[in-house]
């Protein structure tokens, strides 16, 4: 069992308070898409569930221990954080890149032991990236960079993974081949946290939706109650369409609603 | 790049699919071409001796033999040998912090700030030519200047605002330099400009060696302590906090490295520039990218560099000794104009 849980949690960025007084508890074995418009602190909320950011006031703890409290090394093997648009900063092969998922084991890249070479194997055929071993991982396009990046997050093999829009940027099949990954990867009992923009995509993935607004949690359910005409008209500002159709909502913007 | 089909130092090619294999014969190559190039520097001298009677001068007595070698050639080969090691070994630190590999003592203006250092506490009387407070001096003016740069550059640093910043700080330690010691009521001034500014190994003392060396050794510790952080931190430092990397231990190691490195190392030769930029460059494609196994051989392949170039300003027929900060620079400045080239694209907006 690894819950991962919010106690009356606000952070602050410098003097802003961008997130205030939120209550979360997110389920092992459940994939959850934190959805919001643009500065709801979406990211600030999951670096404060992997420990990158300090709370103000209240508290994130896995399984009843506070996260800012962990040793960096056993918060590490316990939750992987995919950051936005990540960097790749040297022509690293793909192998290499996936290995370095495996630091907070104490284990070395280049040297790993059974164990380590299994896990970045798993995560390697996981993200389908079979072929690419030996690439630099610098030469990629896009999607296929995203693909190793979250191999990376994988080969800890840590319980929980966060993801800060993991399908931001991507063509349509590398999004769904990612998500695919993170579905199964909750499925096999991980607590899967993304943040994404596309409500029709999240909607189809997500076991449960949170929506942020303004640094506050506006609804935090399955994807059918949280994503209604009335609440995307209050929180995002638009009118929508939300059609029921064969393989989940689909959500269509319709066009922008005039300030209150 | 790919590294495939290149000559090796280590006299073999490098396949991506070695990635696995371990660095010795690369690190053992490194060491034999050190070693040559030291014995190479024992050799090369106004007096001419064989490389039997120059090794037996080193380890026994043999009248002036001995003293040439010992004296004169030995603090001098000792120090091309720490100065280029520390100076590669910081300089792959560097690159592998800022994840940049434009990143220098020498492009931060390092050195001619840790001079200017030095001959402050030098040409204002505080203390004579060999004292300690020299090295301490120097050690405080790269600090400056490297802290300076990585705070102005900031953690995102782009390639611009990195030799921007550097530009800076080295035009303005150089200018104080010159200023320090034209005021001082000094008769050989000019001559004075030229040794901290140019930089030379010629007419080096074991106390010189001395004074350096233990700075030197600390460098050392602290950046190679730093080598496990440098990986993580080829995914970013966000990246690599969230692998458990202490992303502000790794910065405090690898910029007191860094400093403690340049200053002694200045204090004792002058300013040495590029060998930190060079080196790195010249192994990354053999150890696949790897900042943290970039680390030991650039140390090496900056010693080398640093060897053969004093070899060569003794070589190069001249009235005086050409000097080796001029070699380095005239050889470093094309190199490093031709790394900026390579990556005109990101100088355009993104960060490195």
């Amino acid at each position: 069992m690894t819950r991962l849980q919010t106690r009356s949690l606000s952070v602050d960025l410098g003097r802003r308070r961008v997130l205030t007084r939120l209550d979360l508890s997110l389920q092992p074995g459940r994939l959850t898409v934190i959805v919001g418009p643009n500065g709801a602190g979406k990211t600030t909320l999951i670096r404060a569930l992997a420990g990158l950011v300090a709370p103000a006031e209240g508290s994130v703890t896995l399984d009843g221990r506070p996260v800012g409290q962990m040793r960096a090394a056993e918060r590490a093997r316990a939750i992987a954080y995919l950051p936005q648009g990540g960097e790749i900063a040297w022509p690293l092969a793909v192998s290499q890149v996936v290995g370095l998922g495996r630091l907070p084991h104490g284990e070395k890249p280049d040297a790993l032991p059974a164990g380590g070479r299994e896990a970045v194997a798993s995560a390697i055929r996981e993200t389908g990236l079979e072929n690419f071993e030996d690439r630099p991982a610098t030469e990629l396009s896009g999607g296929e960079r995203a693909r190793v990046l979250l191999a990376r997050a994988l080969a800890t093999q840590a319980p929980v993974l966060l993801a800060d829009e993991p399908v931001a940027a991507l063509d349509p099949r590398h999004q769904l081949v990612v998500l695919d990954v993170l579905r199964s990867h909750a499925r096999a009992g991980g607590t899967v946290i993304a943040v994404m923009h596309d409500l029709t995509l999240a909607a189809r993935y997500a076991d449960d939706m949170v929506l942020l607004r303004q640094g506050l949690i506006e609804a935090h359910a399955p994807p059918h109650e949280v994503l209604t005409e009335a609440q995307l008209a209050s929180s995002f500002g638009i009118r929508a369409h939300i059609a029921r159709g064969e393989s989940g909502l689909v959500v269509v913007a319709d066009r922008p609603l005039p300030r209150p | 790049m790919t590294p495939g089909g290149r000559v090796a130092i280590a006299g073999g090619t490098m396949q991506p699919q070695s990635m696995f294999s371990s660095r010795t014969p690369l690190v053992a190559g490194l060491l034999l071409l050190v070693a040559s190039l030291s014995l190479a520097s024992l050799l090369i001298g106004p007096a001419p001796l064989s490389p039997a009677l120059a090794v037996k001068a080193l380890v026994s007595d043999q009248g002036g033999a001995s003293i040439v070698v010992r004296e004169i050639r030995l603090p001098r080969t000792l120090l091309a040998l720490l100065i280029g090691w520390i100076f590669g070994l910081t300089g792959a630190g560097l690159q592998g912090l800022l994840r940049n590999p434009l990143a220098d003592t020498a492009v931060f203006g390092a050195p001619q700030a840790a001079a200017f250092g030095a001959v402050l506490v030098l040409y204002s009387g505080l203390v004579g030519a060999l004292s300690w407070a020299l090295p301490f001096a120097a050690i405080v003016g790269a600090l400056l200047s490297i802290a300076l740069v990585v705070l102005v550059a900031g953690r995102r640093a782009t390639v611009v605002v990195l030799v921007l910043s550097g530009l800076a700080v080295g035009g303005l330690a150089g200018a104080g330099t010159s200023l320090a010691i034209s005021l001082s009521p000094n008769p050989f001034a000019v001559t004075e400009i030229v040794f901290w500014l140019l930089g030379s190994l010629e007419d080096r003392s074991r106390t010189h060696v001395v004074l350096a060396l233990p700075f030197i050794l600390i460098a050392s510790g602290l950046v190679l302590a730093a080598a496990p952080g440098l990986r993580a931190l080829a995914l970013g430092e966000e990246t690599a906090r969230s692998l458990g990397t202490d992303v502000t231990r790794l910065r405090l190691l690898i910029v007191a490295g860094a400093a403690i490195g340049t200053g002694a190392s200045v204090a004792v030769a002058g300013t040495i520039g590029f060998i930190g930029l060079v080196a790195p460059h010249l192994v990354r494609p053999f150890v696949g990218y790897d900042p943290a196994r970039t680390l030991v051989p650039a140390g090496l392949v900056g010693a080398a560099l640093l060897l053969a170039a004093d070899c060569a300003v003794r070589l190069i027929p001249s009235g005086t000794e050409v000097k080796i900060g001029v070699l380095t620079a005239i050889l470093g400045v094309p190199f490093f104009l031709w790394v900026i080239a390579r990556r005109k694209a990101e100088l355009l907006e993104t960060p490195a």
